[in-house]
């Protein structure tokens, strides 16, 4: 399938399987071609009213790569958003200059409303903790290349489940392949009853559990960590109770299958203990890596730019 | 019709709209809605009233004043099975259930502090994601930051 209609990238909700499945094409073809001239003559807008480097260097590496020019700023006070201006007005005056749009807010809801107000596609790289669809893009994309499949997967998701934007993404997007989710995580930072019953009302199959288990490891064929922050326990005592509970160790990979891979959106704390770093299931800094390609697909798909034939 | 017109005999109500089937935790959130204290005409509101479908309910009469079918239908967010009787010298002249659309535009606000939707000049849309029924509320969801709200815990705009 090819997209030949410029379109917005917004939620990862809102995305069929096919055009799924469209962006997995292209981050492969991209790992195979990382350097082009796909978006030669065009110009990005990086628009980061908040920053975060790792997500703005992952997308403008990705537009310099194909050959394209890049705009914007990095931090929303060096923008006229600190003079008051509104996000309507910034994004019709970028759209001027721009044949494309990636922007970072703090606001939940501000992608899908700058989406409303030009025709220049937008791509949202996070907006609050609301949706951050091209790291659920690269999660999917290193999902399918460690194991060949996303198809009847069981992936263990580990750590902060209730504030985790990452784990409630990436459990939406799977619901079209057949997943078995395996949930660890303490009762205050469980997988919220939206999310469950999201699993409930697509067939997918669950189970909750207290206890990073050898059981659950040996069981997974992906295991998601995820950083449980200090912020979110009202009672620090409860933080300290449960902090080392949910950290993933050397020793515990004896029992693993030999396919499993071990992911992480990083940044990591201690959830991974150093020693995970050199072991053949330790795939988080690859995972990173692939959010270039994840990254250019999502762009040329939202151009309406088709690949060329291999 | 029978227990129309013992409603009816109660109020004396000659002229004006009756709604009835309010959940009574609904109801002081539908009199605030309809903005009934700046009502100069009589209004007469019932409060924890014997119902066999709901238990206890809630009914609203306002003599002399006939709402909008826009106005009433967003009583429905708070109260889905809400009926509306229009009363003309003592008959009920139109009957019906108030109707909840697909999307709402503009009328509720959402409770996110952090929504785009509460920063920004802009209208704001609610789907519809549960209509509700006599055991359980309707459910909205804001377009924008995908928070959901019960109807009953809905604030308008």
């Amino acid at each position: 399938m090819s997209s030949t209609r410029a379109h917005s990238f917004v939620s990862i909700a809102q995305a069929s399987k096919e055009q799924i499945e469209e962006l997995l094409r292209r981050s492969a073809y991209f790992e195979q071609h990382p350097n082009s001239e796909l978006l030669k003559g065009r110009v990005v807008a990086t628009l980061f009213f908040e920053p975060s480097t790792r997500t703005r260097l992952s997308f403008e590496t990705a537009v310099n790569r194909l050959g394209g020019r890049v705009i914007g700023f990095s931090d929303a006070s060096t923008s006229s958003t600190s003079k008051g201006e509104t996000l309507n007005d910034t994004i019709r005056m970028v759209a001027n200059y721009a044949d494309l749009i990636v922007m970072r807010h703090y606001l939940e809801g501000a992608a899908q409303w700058a989406s409303e107000v030009t025709d220049v596609p937008i791509v949202n790289a996070g907006d609050g903790a609301n949706q951050h669809p091209s790291q659920t893009m690269l999660d999917l994309y290193s999902i399918l290349k460690t194991q060949g499949r996303l198809e009847d997967l069981t992936i263990t998701m580990v750590g902060d489940l209730k504030y985790g934007r990452t784990v409630h993404s990436l459990l939406q997007a799977m619901k079209y392949f057949r997943p078995k989710f395996r949930f660890v995580a303490s009762r205050e930072l469980a997988m919220p009853e939206e999310y469950l019953s999201f699993c409930r009302e697509n067939g997918i199959e669950y189970e909750e559990h207290r206890e990073f288990s050898p059981e659950v490891i040996a069981d997974s064929d992906i295991i998601y960590m995820t950083r449980v922050q200090r912020e979110r326990f009202a009672d620090p005592l409860e933080y300290e109770k449960v902090k080392d509970l949910y950290t993933l160790r050397k020793s515990m990979l004896d029992c693993a299958k030999p396919n499993l891979k071990i992911l992480h959106p990083l940044p990591r704390v201690n959830e991974i203990d150093r020693d995970v770093d050199d072991c053949p299931e330790a795939y988080y800094f690859e995972q990173a890596r692939n959010g270039l390609f994840a990254r250019q697909a999502i762009i040329t798909d939202a151009l309406g730019i088709d690949l060329p034939e291999d | 019709m029978n227990t129309d017109k013992k409603e009816l005999a109660v109020a004396a109500l000659r002229n004006g709209t009756v709604i009835d089937h309010i959940p009574s935790e609904a109801l002081f959130n539908a009199v605030r809605f309809l903005n009934l204290e700046s009502q100069p005409n009589a209004v007469t509101i019932g409060y924890n009233l014997a119902s066999k479908k709901l238990g206890r309910k809630g009914i609203i009469k306002v003599a002399d004043t006939f709402f909008d079918d826009s106005v009433l239908n967003r009583i429905a967010i708070i109260a889905p099975n809400a009926v509306v009787n229009t009363i003309r010298d003592f008959e009920v002249m139109d009957k019906k259930r108030v109707a909840l659309p697909d999307s709402l535009v503009d009328i509720v606000r959402c409770n996110n502090p952090k929504c785009i939707t509460n920063n920004e000049p802009m209208a704001t849309r609610f789907d519809v994601t549960d209509r509700g029924d006599e055991t359980h509320d309707v459910k909205l969801r804001c377009h924008y930051c995908n928070h959901t709200v019960d109807g009953r815990h809905a604030h308008f705009k």
